[in-house]
């Protein structure tokens, strides 16, 4: 049971637009154990990001429960939840979001900066350690203006592993790279996946999610398809979905019986 | 989240735009260090004032000549004379908390010595009247109550007269001088005073029996003022109106009816500029104050500015595990560093203008301890008070739209 690093139970998640109610997952279930490398995938207005909002933590689901290291959080309270960005995931982002001005370091620093069970000097071994493993250890004083696109990608992933997280979280990380250096990216997420790190790749570019173990794909708030890349190409995938008139989406029973 | 490393974050995220970062600090330097300025050197003037008033002594009484009306139409006090060498030997009868008093009559004109010559004021009095004015004979001798019956023509002088009318540095003790044609023998020297609240040159004095002064040059029977010493600082007061009594009393002047003269204390004087010096203090902390102000919305207007700019910072902090309540600190302790930075700076530029002015002034140099703290204080204030809403609206993003702000 706990190597279920996340577990999504039958999530949902409804916004209020004005009067009308937008359904943007509805029913969700899946699990990720420890040591998977999990792409989701589904074109804008699937509901990807509104799932990766709930993995990362950012927002609660409507109804259904979600399971972060065994943990359920959906009555946990803001506080509660930055604790577990904190301690349990590593978000890497489109855009890196480093802060300017500021070196590689400091950036890697920065999340065990607001967790503060970690001293000064700890905090600063296990931020060199974290840019040694994605391949920066001449580049630590370097400030983001000063660092190639690739290169601050990798600054982002350090940040993301300095806390230990049990799940990295990565929201179109190669969206803003070129194919080479996203290739480079990928190669580089599946090297610290063979280290054991369990990664949830979010994308929509199908030569991308074949370089994870296992695709998720979204449609319409549904899982339509959850399989694992060995048996079918991620290309095939995609032109599956374009070739669907009528799917129909995977939903477990329990789902069904609640709504 | 600890607060050392939240200072940390905080100075961090300053240190990143420190362009910015002192402008924003310099309307708090400016404010402070004026208010600082501006109450140090009203405290230097007061305090200067003060010294002076009580090195003239504070149990000086002064009676002097009242505005007299005829008709309606004020003649002002130079008409009056009525005050007399009598009254002057009613109150030493009489006023027992009074230890010595003399008349006093002034006149000026050109002191001439060989080639040399000077503008000065003669002031006429009996033998108390050095004493009264807290007057030093450095060499030399006081003239006698003889001299003050045969008007004698003898001078005691002060340092700048010697300087004027003896520059090349020879004794003047026994040198006769002339004040307008009449020849005066220099009797006595008096030790410097320097200038008093006035401005005025304290030592530029020639002091001679109020007969000679009288009847040789003003060629008057009255007295300009009565200038006497209560026995203590205490009896002051007691002394001024026993002084008032006698007065009445030779004077005739019924209760009610307007007096010929005025009767002041040196006590009177030291409150009366004591409030003046305090009004402007006050005054000039006021409009200096405004510039605090301005400083502080200056803050905030950054402040402002930055939380704007920084929403994708913001964002990313609340996705790596920072709380609401971490990133409202991370704001406030930003403004409160700026304001205390610029507030430390600001008291020590206001203390370096007021000791440069009170220096250029001659005036002591006071640290006003109490409007340094409160300066403090007021930064640290106006660090929270214009910090907390831009704080407050930066802890208040939501983490996901923030995240991916365009």
């Amino acid at each position: 049971m706990m190597d279920e690093i996340i577990k999504a139970d039958c999530l949902r998640r409804t916004f209020q637009v004005g009067s009308e109610e937008v359904h943007a997952l509805k029913g969700i279930s899946f699990t990720i154990r420890a040591g998977e490398f999990v792409s989701i995938m589904g074109a804008s207005g699937s509901g990807k990001s509104t799932l990766l909002n709930i993995l990362g933590c950012l927002d609660r689901p409507t109804a259904g429960e979600y399971y972060i290291d065994g943990i359920a959080v959906s009555r946990r309270s803001k506080d509660e939840l930055s604790t577990l960005r904190n301690r349990k995931i590593g978000f890497i982002f489109q855009s890196y979001n480093l802060l300017p001005r500021t070196s590689a370091l400091e950036n890697v620093e920065l999340p065990l900066l607001y967790n503060h069970t970690v001293s000064a000097k700890e905090r600063r071994e296990r931020s060199v350690r974290a840019l040694e493993q994605v391949g920066l250890q001449d580049r630590m004083m370097h400030t983001p203006n000063q660092l190639s696109g690739g290169q601050q990608q990798r600054v982002a992933i350090a940040r993301a592993l300095v806390n230990d997280p049990v799940i990295l979280l990565a929201d179109e990380a190669t969206g803003n790279l070129d194919t080479r250096t996203s290739y480079e990216i990928m190669s580089l997420f599946q090297q610290l996946n063979s280290e054991g790190k369990t990664i949830a790749f979010v994308t929509h570019e199908p030569d991308i999610a074949v370089f994870t173990g296992r695709i998720i794909q979204l449609r319409d708030g549904h899982i339509i398809k959850d399989s694992p890349v060995a048996a079918q190409s991620a290309k095939d995938c995609i032109n599956d979905e374009l070739q669907m008139t009528n799917y129909e989406a995977v939903i477990p029973d329990s789902c069904i019986r609640n709504s | 989240m600890n607060f050392s490393n939240l200072f940390k974050i905080a100075y961090k995220a300053l240190l990143r735009n420190k362009t910015r970062a002192f402008l924003t600090m310099l309307g708090i330097i400016i404010g402070i260090s004026s208010v600082i300025a501006m109450v140090s050197l009203g405290q230097s003037s007061s305090q200067s004032i003060n010294n002076q008033i009580s090195s003239m002594g504070t149990n000086l009484i002064m009676v002097m000549r009242a505005s007299q009306r005829q008709g309606g139409v004020n003649l002002g006090s130079s008409n009056v004379q009525t005050l007399t060498a009598k009254d002057v030997d009613a109150i030493r009868s009489q006023a027992k908390y009074v230890s010595a008093v003399s008349p006093l009559v002034n006149a000026s004109g050109q002191l001439v010595n060989g080639a040399n010559n000077w503008l000065g004021s003669v002031q006429g009095g009996n033998s108390e009247l050095i004493s009264i004015r807290k007057y030093k004979i450095a060499s030399g001798i006081n003239f006698t109550e003889l001299d003050v019956r045969n008007s004698a023509k003898v001078c005691i002088i002060g340092k700048t007269v010697v300087k004027n009318l003896f520059p090349g540095g020879e004794n003047p003790l026994g040198k006769t001088i002339r004040f307008n044609k009449i020849p005066f023998r220099v009797i006595g020297i008096l030790e410097g005073k320097g200038q008093n609240q006035m401005g005025q040159d304290m030592d530029d004095v020639l002091i001679v029996p109020y007969t000679t002064v009288q009847k040789r040059i003003l060629a008057i029977t009255y007295i300009h003022m009565i200038m006497a010493s209560a026995q203590s600082e205490e009896t002051a007061g007691l002394a001024t109106q026993e002084i008032e009594a006698v007065l009445h009393a030779v004077h005739k002047i019924k209760p009610g009816q307007a007096n010929e003269f005025d009767v002041r204390t040196q006590q009177e004087m030291l409150e009366m500029m004591n409030s003046v010096t305090g009004f402007l203090t006050v005054l000039l902390a006021a409009i200096a104050s405004i510039s605090l102000l301005v400083g502080g919305i200056g803050i905030m207007n950054i402040m402002y500015v930055t939380v704007t700019e920084r929403i994708k910072e913001i964002g990313l902090r609340m996705s790596i595990g920072a709380k609401n309540r971490d990133i409202l600190m991370q704001f406030l302790c930003e403004s409160i560093i700026l304001s205390l930075i610029g507030g430390v700076i600001g008291i020590l530029l206001g203390l370096l203008m007021s000791y440069a002015a009170s220096a250029g002034l001659k005036w002591p140099f006071i640290v006003s301890v109490p409007a340094v703290g409160i300066s403090f204080l007021v930064c640290a204030a106006t660090g929270i008070f214009f910090g907390w809403y831009p704080a407050k609206k930066a802890a208040s993003l939501d983490s996901i739209n923030a995240l991916r702000y365009e």
